[in-house]
This record gives C-alpha cells, structure tokens and sequence, in this order.
C-alpha cells in the first residue's frame, strides 16, 4: 500500500535559499540546451490544465526565428474551485518571475508579461514590488529580460491562450483559431511561451533538484508533484501539494467528510466523478486530469443544482462567438431545467447529451468544447436527481 | 465630462497610445470614475486613434468593465458552486437587507452596487465577495454586518 497513499509534499511553497535569485543565478549560467534537456527529461506537463510538455513548447519557440519573442504567464485562474495560483504568486513569486526569466533567456526573449485576473487586483502593488527586485537582480546579472503585469476584467474566457492575447492586445477576448501556435504566432503574432503559474515554478524545481530527482515524484504519465485546489464539503479545505498519479478513493478518505456522494476534478470544466468509481480513478494525465481544482460533495447536496451552476457558469463566460457554444450553453441550461419541471420526458435528456456531444467537436475553443466532461459525467451518474 | 478628457490624456501618457493600451486605459477610468461613460469612451477612441465601435465592444466584452453608472464601491459577491453551497444566499439577503437595495441596483447616494460575479478564487474560504479590488472571504451575517458598516463611514 505505500505507495498508493498519498504523498504530501513541501517543494513548491518550500523556502530554498537565502540567497535571492541565486537558482536563476546559476541557471543563466548554463546552456540553453542543457536546460531543456533537463526540462524534458524531467516529463514536466503543463499545470494550467491541458498538460502539454513545457519542454516542446519552449523549444519549438526557440526554434522559431523572429527578433521579438515573448513569454507569458497565465495568471488568469478562474477555472471554479482553483485558487492554487493566487497561493503561489502571494508566497513565492519570486520563483515564478525566475521561471519566466529562463524561459526568455531559452526562447531567445527579452521581454515576459504576467496577465492577472481581475480578481486579484488586490496583490498588484506587492507583486510590482516583488518585480522591482526582481529588475534590480536582473540587472545585476547582466541579464537583459523584463517583466510587467497586466490585469484581466473579469473574464474567465480571457484564460485560454489566444484569447489572453487577444486581450492583451486590446480586444475583446475571443478565442483565435489555432493553428498557427503561440510558438509561432502568440502575442502581437510574435512567437510566444504562454505557460500556468505553476509551470514556471516546476520549472525551478527542476533547476534545483535535477531531472532524476524530480522524477522520483507522481507516476510515469504525471511527473512531479501538483498543487490541489480543495473546497466543498471537507473538513479541510484549502492548498495541498501532493504527488501525481494518487487514487481518487485515498484523496477521499483523506479529504472527504465521511459521507463524500461525487468529486468534481477539474472544475466546472472538468468530470464529475461518484461515489462508486473512486477506486478506479486515478488523477493524473493516465486518469483524470486537473488543473488542481478539486470540489468535495456530500450526500446532502443536489447534483441537479451543481449541473446548474456549472451551467450558469458556462452559459455567462462563454465569449459568443461561435454558434454551437452560444447556443449549446443557454440549450443545455434550458433543457435540464425543462426535465427537472416536467415540461419534458427525461428521455430528452439523452438529446441533451448528443447536443453537447455535438460541442464537443464543433465548438471553437476549450470552454466550448469541455461543457460535455461535466454535463454527460454528472447526467450518466446522476440521472434520477436530474429528473425528480 | 470634461474631467475624462483629462483623466485619459493622463492614462495614455502613463501607458502609451498603442492599442495594446486600451485596456490598461479602461480600467484607469473605471478605477477613478466607477464606469464608463459614452463620452468617455469616444474621447479613448480619439485619444488613441481607434474607431469609437472598437472602444465600444473592447469595454462590453469585460464584466469588470462598466459601462453604466456604479456606486464608489462595486460589491461582487461570488455565485459560483461552492461559495453557493456555503451560504451565498444568506450573504445576498443581507446586503440586500443593510444596503436596501437589489442585486443589479446602486444606492441612490451612489456609494454601494450590488452584483453578483463568478469564481473569485476563495473557494476553500467561502463565501467570498469582492468590494472594489478588496477581497472578503469566510463572511457571515456579523461580519457582513461589520464590513458594510465600515464602508458606510467610509
Ligand atoms: C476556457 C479556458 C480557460 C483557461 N484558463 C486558464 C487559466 O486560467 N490559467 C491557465 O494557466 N490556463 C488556462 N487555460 C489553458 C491555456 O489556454 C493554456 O493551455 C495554458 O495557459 C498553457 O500553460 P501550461 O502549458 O503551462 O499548462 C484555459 C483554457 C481554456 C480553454
Ligand atoms: S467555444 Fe465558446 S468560448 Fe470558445 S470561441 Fe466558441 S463561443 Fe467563444
Ligand atoms: S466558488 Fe466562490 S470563490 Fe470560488
């Protein structure tokens, strides 16, 4: 059983060195290539959510010739139920301006911006000032790559990538088609490292630990060790950083309150998982995937009512643009609602299901396209609360 | 108003004329003046060389950019799932209650606008609000009651 439990861990929180900037220091000091190697051997994916490897998507942006290149952090969190990054940037930015920085120094970039929601306006002024040392370090190590803060407007559409840019660049925030890619064509069409929060500070951990070490943690597919958002009904809810790969029923004896009915991993993006299937679910990149939000419920809560929030959710970030989502999203919410009331058969709910089925493949972004993960996982679970 | 032109002529000096710069410019405004004004939105245009429609669905695109009148402090308490399974109705009420105003309205000495928002990351503590950029979380009705009658005085 040991290593089905779940590991705690203290390396992305934990303090390091007295030395400020020492690790990006030492970092700036080595090769280009020798970091991604380290970078890729490390297995290190994406923590923003879809788990790409960071290591690609920084070498196919350094591989891309342009004079301006830029790297971006998301800091746009506001998947429902994660607040792992604003955890992060409040204790330990310092480790995330390092991670932009060799980036930039690996992409051939001088120039880094952070997006920050809205919503955490209210860390600004410190994180300025974080920057401010961050400069003077910079300077000091002769090393030529700035950063600056933008601030979102309450838009979690914002988060996905190409609306971010879009954003950023002064418009509305709808999603781009893709290809082409950030790596070739991000920000200002320039080639462009967009990477979560928490990418950046695995990032250091594997300039300071080493790719072996870091291995050591989380399983084959998911490497390392993740921040998890925990909120609902838990006795302890709050930030864990825990190793990858762990089964759902461990987290739930460890996290649940006894009488634990689903888990909702992912957010409202993201799979409703019950009761029966705890056992059988791993989170990770092999099973079930997240970008940290996990949401407890217990047996006195009405899936019926989580569906319509989620729903709700959709139905007000989605950014209108593309037909099956705009239209997919107020259909959904209509329909559950219709069933609930008796206005229609409950075999209308399968209808309902290919509908978002249909989003899936047709919508033009994530949001558009991840309303199905939570719709057919709580509707297939959950049916007879949808219907009485 | 004619304290919007200068208020922009300051934003753009402070953050350029690019259109890169419109949002930064956005929120200055919002920040100072609670919303955006038609007028004000026109000026921007000009100020940056942009058409007043790219303005205009730059500004409605965003939640936090209002564009109707608001009162100095904008409360946005969170609807989303877990703030609502820990008593976000109770929260509404009693705003509701102290300020003696509905969720969309604004007090009419201008000085509270109640809304409602999604997610604002505090879920592990909720219920969670936002009064201007201020977050709240773990809220009750005493401290609702506490908050609010700070901010009155205020
Ligand atoms: C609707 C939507 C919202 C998203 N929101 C975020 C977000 O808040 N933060 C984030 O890092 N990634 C978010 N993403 C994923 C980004 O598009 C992108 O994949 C990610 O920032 C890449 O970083 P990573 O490779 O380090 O995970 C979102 C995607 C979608 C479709
Ligand atoms: S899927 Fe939804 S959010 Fe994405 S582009 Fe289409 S309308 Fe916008
Ligand atoms: S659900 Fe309310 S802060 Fe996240």
């Amino acid at each position: 059983m040991s290593d089905q439990s779940l590991k705690r861990v203290d390396l992305i929180f934990g303090e390091y060195s007295n030395v400020k900037y020492k690790i990006l220091a030492d970092t700036l000091a080595r090769t280009n290539d020798a970091i991604l190697k380290d970078i890729l051997d490390s297995g290190l994916r994406g923590r923003g959510g879809a788990g790409f490897p960071t290591a690609m998507k920084w070498k196919y942006t350094a591989e891309t010739t342009s004079e301006e290149k830029y790297v971006i952090c998301n800091a746009d969190e506001g998947e429902p139920g994660t607040f792992k990054d604003r955890e992060i940037l409040l204790r330990v930015p310092r480790k995330v301006f390092s991670g932009m920085a060799i980036c930039g120094k690996v992409i051939g970039s001088k120039k880094g911006y952070m997006y920050l929601r809205g919503e955490y306006r209210f860390m600004l002024n410190d994180l300025n000032r974080e920057l401010d040392i961050y400069h003077e370090h910079a300077k000091k190590l002769g090393f030529d790559f700035t950063i600056e803060i933008r601030l979102g407007s309450g838009a979690y559409i914002c988060g996905e990538e190409s609306a971010l840019f879009e954003s950023m660049e002064g418009g509305r925030g709808e999603p781009r088609n893709k290809p082409p890619y950030p790596t070739t064509s991000g920000f200002m069409k320039k080639p462009t490292v967009i990477n979560n929060v928490e990418t950046f500070v695995n990032v250091m951990m594997i300039m300071r630990l080493g790719p072996d070490q870091y291995k050591k943690l989380g399983t084959t597919d998911s490497r390392g060790s993740k921040v998890f958002s925990v909120s609902g009904d838990t006795p302890i809810p709050g930030i864990y950083e825990l190793e990858l790969g762990m089964p759902l029923d461990r987290f739930v004896d460890e996290f649940g309150d006894g009488d634990t009915k689903a888990v909702q991993v992912g957010g409202a993006s993201g799979f409703c998982v019950p009761r029966k299937k705890f056992k059988d679910t791993v989170i990770g990149f092999e099973g079930v995937p997240t970008g940290g939000s996990m949401m407890i419920f217990n047996s006195s809560r009405s899936m019926y009512n989580v569906l319509h929030n989620y729903l709700e959710f959709f139905q007000e970030e989605s950014c209108g643009q593309c037909t099956p989502c705009r239209v997919g999203c107020q259909q959904l919410l209509k329909g559950i609602v219709a069933v609930k009331k008796g206005e229609k058969k409950a075999a209308y709910l399968d209808q309902l299901m290919k509908l978002s089925e249909s989003m899936k493949i047709t919508a033009k972004c994530g949001l558009g396209q991840s309303v199905a993960n939570s719709f057919s996982s709580i509707v297939n679970n959950f049916k007879e609360e949808m219907i009485y | 108003m004619a304290e919007c032109s200068e208020l922009i002529k300051e934003l753009a000096n402070k953050y350029g004329r690019e259109r890169s710069s419109l949002l930064p410019i956005l929120q200055g405004v919002v920040e100072r003046q609670n919303f955006l004004s038609d007028t004000c939105m026109t000026d921007i245009a000009k100020e940056l060389d942009l058409s007043a429609a790219q303005v205009f669905g730059t500004a409605t695109f965003y939640s936090f950019l209002d564009t109707e009148p608001r009162g100095k402090f904008v409360i946005r308490v969170c609807k989303t799932i877990t703030c609502d399974m820990h008593g976000k109705k109770t929260i509404i009420q009693t705003l509701e209650d102290m300020l003696k105003i509905k969720v969309g309205e604004t007090t009419p000495n201008k000085k509270f606008t109640l809304l409602e928002t999604n997610c604002l990351g505090w879920c592990h503590e909720g219920p969670a609000m936002l009064i201007n950029e201020i977050p709240f979380s773990g809220l009750t009705t005493e401290k609702i009651h506490d908050i609010i009658s700070d901010y009155i005085t205020k």
